[in-house]
């Protein structure tokens, strides 16, 4: 472990994965909450004419020019589609499509033009079309220190302001707050977490750096706080899974590795988050149903008894149980309910009610019966 | 001069076929799920290639369209378990396709000959030398024949559904009761996308494919409100960016892709700058000319009920306007103006009065409301 | 200076448009302090409008609105809303004393979080709505009524002068609009102002003091004794009620025939 971290590359990138996984975790949060998922996508492509404009005119391929130019193309694109959508008849997933692939488009456009200028190999603009991890350098992973602290100073500064924007914008307007620019605040925000992504995962999977830790997180908790940390976790978690995994086996593109890593978690997530988990609802439902099937043998049970001159402890064969449930296999009720001591297993294969059982069974008919109030 | 024929004759085939599926996607505000097909679609791609070792056959092509539609499968699983919105279920599902695709290629260098650059940023220009023949005579590019054939796919859908695909787009509720099964329309229509964007890529590249599905209707849908209409100029909207986008390209030596986007986008800012109703310029006039014309109506009902109050003498003040009205000194001298010239009001020492014609117009805006 | 002749509301010509129609026409409105008002309508007859021009949620045309004679923009701090309940997300990730808590961000400013005094505070708002129990609920999990009051609270914690609700009424239930009906009582009772989007003209006698009949144009403002009446009435309905004297100058009137909406009506002449 000891050298792994001597690495040099390896500490870079790991510092880089981390510094975006936390700060692509909490602004995607907002993203997600807004139902602004997908703008990520677009934008993350809308900065390509960017970078390649900004390496054009400057002629300089430092990391900090190029980023710049992206993010004044992905400030470009969000006013673009802002505008678009002011119109009656252009939608929003219509503006955002051709945000993404016309800003593209006009970004191959500028690549070609650029890989003709004398001196300027392909290399070093396209590795922001998948990102490669390994190209991180000192300089590069303190730039996105350099913008991600602060960025999550800010985020902090203005917690309150943004988390009503996100809930409510126009109480806020009405609570007097200029709603216009926390939102451009948390637009800027958004643009800066995708910029510092291009260079590690890329134009095309920068999105989903935004979407899945947040959507992981969502499903752990019902506080924006805690979302927002769970997710910024979540990041730094896929961050550093798929530098580990990209760097212990050949040829692992590290963006994707990251990406998977984060899916991984998404699905883990979905599955077995406690309350709102798939697998728990599914525990919820069958117990629930497990219930109502032990209250309706219970129900039967002693309408049967009843009709024996109301000896309630009369023994029932179990084919008589099961032909009055809906359910295929009545044993495993019973069982449960024997164990409850609601009923009791009598010679053979058939069942009577216990004293417990036949006053739950009553209490139940009443309330069944009770007209509603 | 053959080549470029030939090469134009597979961009405008392609435009058309895309343009007429990414017509529906707009009318249902699903625009994105092209993007999102767009990129899973490699995966299938891949898994097809290790299958059959070449990327030649036809299964390749089915493979791919069905990983198109796993995608929508399982997007419409995240959205049906309420644990995500749409939006982020898309944003989760065809990142983690395209990583595995990804993987799986780097992974296999060796034995795959599948350049991902490629598949993102197509290579029209290449077309006219995969030729497909048989029995030794040449029957033109492959490219073609694919592109006529998804194209005319398409064609056959949209004249078999046209009336079915209207309903379920405008009212899906409906369509349901009627019996035409919204659903099953949904999934032909999103196979479809799916197969024409397997048919696209090679020529367009995967990202691309969205340029020419989305743009152009968007386009189209600033020009027109009837639907026939809309997809006509779709179609001839992505033909005519296609065709300009790869002149341009040969002749400034561009991304042909790139380049055919990029003339897209620039049919959109036109359309949204100067379209004859709906374009920006055109609505900013209308909302001009409303609001002078509201303001002046409001002036004249202001006077009129004011008219022999006791409040009279207050609120027909000229400064008044600018007080209670809240309008900025040129705007209400706009107004005024305006009713002065239209004869509709007189000023006597200060106080504006009503003209009979101003009275009339008074009491014609009322009996509006 | 009584203060009580500065009015708590004072609009003067107020004119909106969303499109080319005006939704607004020339509203004067003069409310003075502590009444209870229900502003009533038909359907689109602007009553949101109304609310959400004074709040600055939408842009007039033309008009000047004041509160506690100055502009409305300069009172946010004294000014409380309460919006439609559907108006946001309610699967959004917060609880519902945060929800009450957003009640005092007006007053912190920058940088200032919610402390303990604003949390007390926020309580003792879930207590006069009857949720004190619910407070660490996520707010998905309250019913329509609960939500309801939650915004309630909301808008109690802004200790506000004057107060806007948009059917506060909508979809609840008779026990919790008791309740509610007895807290907007409490704040009159407290000198504070409160105006109501009201649909049930049956309970609007009972409800308020004050009433404002609103279609499209301004048909009457004033005390309910003296405006709420069947001729009004009729004017803002266009003449589609059913009336029942009721005695004390007061009717009860009951809409017959699913109303049609102005826009409707005009499309029909
Ligand atoms: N954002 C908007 N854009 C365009 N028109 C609007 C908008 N909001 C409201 N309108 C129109 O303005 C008119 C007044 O709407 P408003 O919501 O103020 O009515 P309301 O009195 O509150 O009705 P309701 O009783 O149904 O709540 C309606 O005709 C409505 O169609
Ligand atoms: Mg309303």
């Amino acid at each position: 472990m000891s050298s792994f971290l001597q690495d040099y590359t390896l500490r870079m990138v790991l510092g880089g994965v981390l510094a975006l996984g936390i700060f692509s975790g909490a602004l995607g949060s907002f993203a997600v909450l807004r139902r602004q998922s997908l703008l990520g996508d677009a934008l993350s492509h809308a900065a390509l004419p960017g970078i390649v404009l900004a390496f054009l005119l400057s002629g300089s391929r430092a990391t900090g020019v190029l980023l710049l130019g992206a993010a004044i193309a992905g400030w470009l694109g969000t006013l673009a589609i802002r505008a678009m959508v002011r119109g009656r008849l252009t939608r929003e997933d219509s503006a955002l499509g051709i945000v993404l692939s016309v800003f593209f488009g006009l970004g191959l456009v500028l690549l070609t033009w650029a890989q003709r200028l004398p001196g300027a190999g392909k290399a070093g603009l396209d590795k922001f079309l998948f990102g490669q991890a390994a190209t991180l350098v000192r300089s590069d992973v303190l730039l996105m220190c350099a913008i991600a602290l602060p960025s999550l100073l800010l985020l902090v500064l203005f917690w309150k302001e943004l988390k009503l924007l996100t809930f409510d914008a126009a109480y806020a307007r009405a609570l007097g707050l200029p709603v216009e620019r926390v939102e451009a605040l948390l637009t800027l925000l958004l643009v800066l977490a995708i910029v510092i992504g291009l260079q590690t995962v890329g134009v095309v999977l920068m999105s989903a750096m935004l979407i899945a830790p947040a959507a992981a997180a969502r499903q752990w908790t019902d506080r924006l706080s805690r979302m927002v940390a769970l997710a910024a976790l979540a990041g730094a978690l896929s961050g550093a899974g798929g530098v580990l995994l990209s760097s212990s086996a050949p040829r692992w593109p590290t963006g994707p590795a990251i990406v998977l890593c984060a899916s991984l978690l998404v699905v883990a997530s979905l599955l077995f988050a406690p309350h709102r988990g798939i697998l728990w609802s599914w525990l919820r439902f069958r117990r629930n149903r497990r219930r109502l099937d032990e209250d309706l043998v219970l129900y039967h049970m002693l309408q049967m008894a009843q009709h024996h001159a109301g000896r309630l402890d009369h023994p029932h064969a179990r084919r008589v149980i099961q032909s009055m449930t809906p359910r295929a296999d009545v044993r495993p009720v019973l069982h449960s309910l024997e164990q409850a001591g609601w009923v009791r297993r009598r010679e053979g294969d058939s069942w009577s009610l216990t004293s417990d059982g036949a006053e739950r069974a009553l209490s139940h008919r009443a309330e069944r019966e009770r007209p509603p109030s | 001069m053959q080549a470029h024929l030939e090469i134009l004759a597979i961009a405008a085939v392609i435009a058309v076929a895309c343009a007429l599926p990414g017509t529906l996607l707009v009318l249902r505000r699903m625009a994105l799920l092209s993007d999102a097909i767009s990129h899973s679609i490699l995966l299938g791609i891949v898994l097809a290639f290790f299958a059959q070792g070449g990327l030649d056959s036809p299964l390749v092509i089915l493979g791919a369209a069905a990983s198109g539609v796993l995608m929508v499968v399982l997007v419409e699983f995240l959205v049906r378990s309420r644990l995500v919105r749409e939006d982020a279920a898309i944003g989760l599902v065809f990142p983690v396709l395209f990583s595995i695709a990804v993987i799986l290629v780097s992974r296999h260098t060796g034995s795959i000959h599948l350049d991902v650059d490629a598949v993102l940023l197509g290579e029209l220009a290449f077309a006219p030398f995969d030729r497909l023949e048989a029995g030794g005579a040449d029957l033109g590019p492959r490219g073609l024949w694919i592109g006529t054939g998804i194209l005319a796919l398409n064609l056959a859908f949209l004249g078999l559904c046209y009336k079915e695909l209207k309903l379920s787009t405008f009212d899906a509720g409906l369509a349901a009761v009627l019996g035409f099964m919204p659903g099953v329309l949904h999934y032909g229509l999103l196979s479809l996308v799916s197969l024409t964007c397997v048919g696209a890529f090679d020529a367009v590249g995967s990202i691309l494919v969205v340029a020419l599905m989305i743009a152009p209707p968007a386009t189209a849908r600033l020009l027109t409100e009837r639907l026939g209409l809309l997809f006509a100029l779709s179609a001839a909207l992505a033909v005519a960016g296609a065709l300009l986008g790869y002149g341009l390209a040969v002749f400034l030596d561009l991304n042909i892709a790139g380049s055919m986007a990029t003339v897209l986008g620039l049919f959109f800012a036109l359309t949204w700058l100067a379209a004859p109703r709906e374009g920006w310029l055109a609505r900013r006039a209308l909302r001009r000319a409303q609001t002078r014309r509201l303001a002046g109506d409001l002036l004249v009902i202001h006077l009129l009920q004011h008219e022999g109050s006791p409040t009279e003498r207050r609120e027909a003040r000229v400064i008044h306007m600018q007080e209670h009205l809240g309008w900025s000194p040129e705007f209400a001298r706009g107004v005024l103006a305006d009713a002065l010239e239209e004869g509709h009001v007189t000023r006597m020492d200060g106080l504006l009065h009503l003209k009979p014609e101003g009275r009339q117009r008074a009491e014609k805006a009322l009996v509006h409301i | 200076m009584n203060t009580h002749e500065i009015p708590a509301l004072q609009v003067d010509d107020l004119t909106v448009a969303y499109r080319e129609r005006p939704v607004l026409w020339d509203v004067d409105l003069r409310v003075p302090q502590g009444v209870l008002m229900a502003v009533v309508g038909p359907n689109g007859a602007g009553k949101t409008t109304l609310l959400k021009s004074v709040m600055g949620l939408v842009k007039p045309l033309a008009g000047r609105i004041q509160i506690h004679d100055r502009p409305a923009r300069e009172q946010r701090r004294i000014t409380a809303y309460v919006p439609q309940r559907n108006s946001v997300d309610w699967d959004f990730p917060t609880s519902v004393l945060d929800l009450v808590l957003m009640g005092t961000y007006g007053a912190l400013g920058w940088f200032r979080r919610p402390g303990e005094a604003e949390r007390e505070r926020a309580r003792g708002a879930l207590r006069r709505v009857g949720l004190e129990d619910l407070e660490g609920r996520q707010i998905s999990q309250l019913s329509g009524g609960q939500q309801q009051r939650a915004f309630l609270a909301r808008a109690l914690v802004q200790e506000a002068q004057i107060h806007f609700m948009d059917e506060p009424f909508q979809g609840v239930d008779a026990t919790t609009e008791r309740t509610i009906v007895e807290l907007l009582k409490e704040l009159r009772a407290a000198g504070k102002t409160v105006i109501v989007v009201h649909h049930d003209l049956q309970t609007v006698a009972d409800y308020f003091d004050w009433v404002t009949l609103l279609n499209v144009r301004l048909i009457a403002s004033g005390p309910v004794a003296e405006v709420f009446d069947e001729e009004r009435l009729r004017l803002t309905y266009g003449g589609r009620l059913a009336f029942a004297a009721t005695g004390g100058g007061s009717v009860a009137a009951q809409p017959v025939f699913g109303r049609l909406a102005p826009d409707e009506e005009r499309k029909g002449s």
